[in-house]
């Protein structure tokens, strides 16, 4: 076991990298959610003046990545890795906005844990001495998800009450070694977990295993207790996904989870007002809320520590289709102010 | 031996957990979502009805040979909705009242239709245009076969 690990899935940075800077940009339903105030920018257009969904994904990337590095005063020369990845087939986006950016690039997937797995490994990068700076980023499009995973935009259907609503954004990140701003302490990489769910329109079951696992591991690895963080943020697990992590924590380490633990799908848009049903999905939605709301809340020195799960379900159609059933995974990554 | 993941036995863990989230997960409002089906189903029958008694009398032909141009106005009623972007706003609430008629058919084909038109005539429109109505199709033509063959085995 290396020097930097602790416990059998954690690893422990001996110098923790810094967050220099993030930047989430939303469209337009998002922009009108309650934490509308904390992003860098919403657009008015679910089509971003692009002619498909797609490009209108890949501008919203390289948006939040240009901003990103503006809001740092850097450039895509000095950065020395570019890791992103996102929903779409063979993560397109991701592809095409690294041809555009010309940094060093690593596709990564993790489905909608995309987000805390870029800063695990951006946070393994740069301790580990292979970068100084490495930018990280994620996105999703209601529309391009949508069609991809799902039925084409405008079909007609009843939804049902678990469903969730995929969200249109892209959130970026700048790890470095030195700089101001919260740092990684910790990463607890997860196992992928698959209890029995099949459900495609039900991910939020599928994932919370997951996130409850991941979550439970690191206590154990790290020795810190929930109390320990100021906020415990999910990825995108929705109303009864967040309500089954909870009990999971509870029922596999005896973790209380229900004081300070929440959910990015829950927090993005108004559940009362907005008409998602189970709340909002997909890997811009621990991206917006991290990248937005939580650093934005960090840097003021709002909260001092916290722990982001980011969940991801692995599936695709064709494994649905074929009976597979759901598997999952999350990523925790803390992050405190020191 | 074949692994079909469908007849694959779940674990106790899975099991536990899925039974778990069948509690608390809420079942759709069932009974809502049939009476509004049955509400805007009905009224699309009345506006099919409706369309066949104008084409009856302003073509002055029979009520079945009325009912053609009357079909065709509610494809293309459903066609244009989804085309203005209604119809998927409308069918939130309608459900299979709105999806099961005519109108549903019209618009499986033309959302599909719009959705892949970036993918150009033949690999967008012209292949992906049937990828939800292909197993009516499919399924309409089988049914039509079989039901063919008995009507000319036993009735004829």
């Amino acid at each position: 076991m290396g020097a930097k690990r602790a416990g059998k899935q954690t690893y422990k940075p001996d110098s923790p990298p810094v967050i220099i800077g993030a930047a989430a940009v939303v469209g337009p339903f998002e922009g009108q959610g309650p934490l509308k105030d904390y992003f860098d920018h919403a657009y008015t257009d679910i089509m971003a003046g692009e002619r498909t969904f797609e490009a209108a994904e890949r501008e919203m990337l390289l948006n939040a990545c240009f901003t990103c590095l503006n809001n740092t005063n850097k450039t895509a020369k000095d950065m020395d890795f570019f890791l992103a990845g996102d929903l779409l087939n063979q993560t397109i986006t991701s592809g095409f906005s690294a041809l555009e950016l010309s940094i060093p690039y690593f596709g990564i997937y993790g489905a909608c844990a995309t987000s805390a797995e870029g800063l695990a490994l951006a946070a393994m990068l740069v301790d580990g001495g292979f970068a100084s700076f490495v930018l990280t980023g994620t996105s999703s499009h209601n529309a391009s998800a949508e069609r991809q995973y799902r039925y084409p935009t405008e079909y007609g259907f009843s939804r049902k009450p678990h469903m969730q609503w995929t969200v249109t954004g892209a959130g970026a990140a700048i790890v470095a070694r030195d700089g101001e701003g919260p740092r990684i302490t910790a990463v607890t990489v997860g196992k992928v977990c698959d209890l029995g769910i099949k459900d495609p329109l039900n991910l939020g079951a599928a994932m919370a295993p997951a996130a409850a696992d991941t979550m439970v591991r690191h206590f154990a690895d790290t020795g810190r207790g929930p109390d320990y963080y100021d906020l415990i943020l999910t990825g995108d697990l929705g109303k009864f996904g967040h309500t089954l992590a909870i009990k999971t924590a509870v029922s596999k380490g005896g973790f209380d989870l229900s004081k300070n633990c929440r959910d990015c799908g829950l927090m993005i848009y108004d559940t009362e007002t907005q008409d998602v049903h189970a709340g909002g999905s997909g890997c811009a939605a621990s991206a917006v809320v991290a990248y937005g709301y939580l650093y934005k809340k960090l840097m003021r020195g709002e909260l001092r520590r916290i722990l982001l799960v980011a969940t991801g379900a692995l599936h695709s159609p064709v494994s649905c289709f074929q009976g597979n059933s759901i598997p999952a995974i999350a990523h925790a990554v803390s992050i405190e102010m020191i | 031996m074949p692994r079909d993941p469908k007849k694959k036995p779940l674990t106790v863990d899975q099991k536990r957990y899925t039974e778990m989230v069948r509690d608390l997960v809420p079942r759709p409002p069932y009974l809502k979502n049939a009476l509004l089906a049955y509400l805007f189903g009905g009224l699309i029958a009345v506006a099919g009805q409706f369309f066949t008694d104008f084409y009856r009398l302003a073509l002055k032909v029979s009520e079945k040979e009325a009912g053609n141009p009357a079909v065709a106005t509610m494809i293309f009623v459903g066609a244009l909705l989804t085309g203005l972007g209604v119809f998927d706003k409308i069918a939130r609430y309608a459900g299979a009242g709105l999806s099961v008629p005519v109108t549903g058919f019209a618009n499986s084909i033309v959302s599909a239709a719009l959705e892949f038109k970036r993918e150009g005539l033949v690999f967008g429109i012209g292949s992906k245009m049937f990828m939800l109505a292909g197993s009516v199709i499919t399924f309409g033509v089988v049914t039509a076969f079989f039901v063919g063959l008995i009507y000319a085995l036993f009735v004829l």
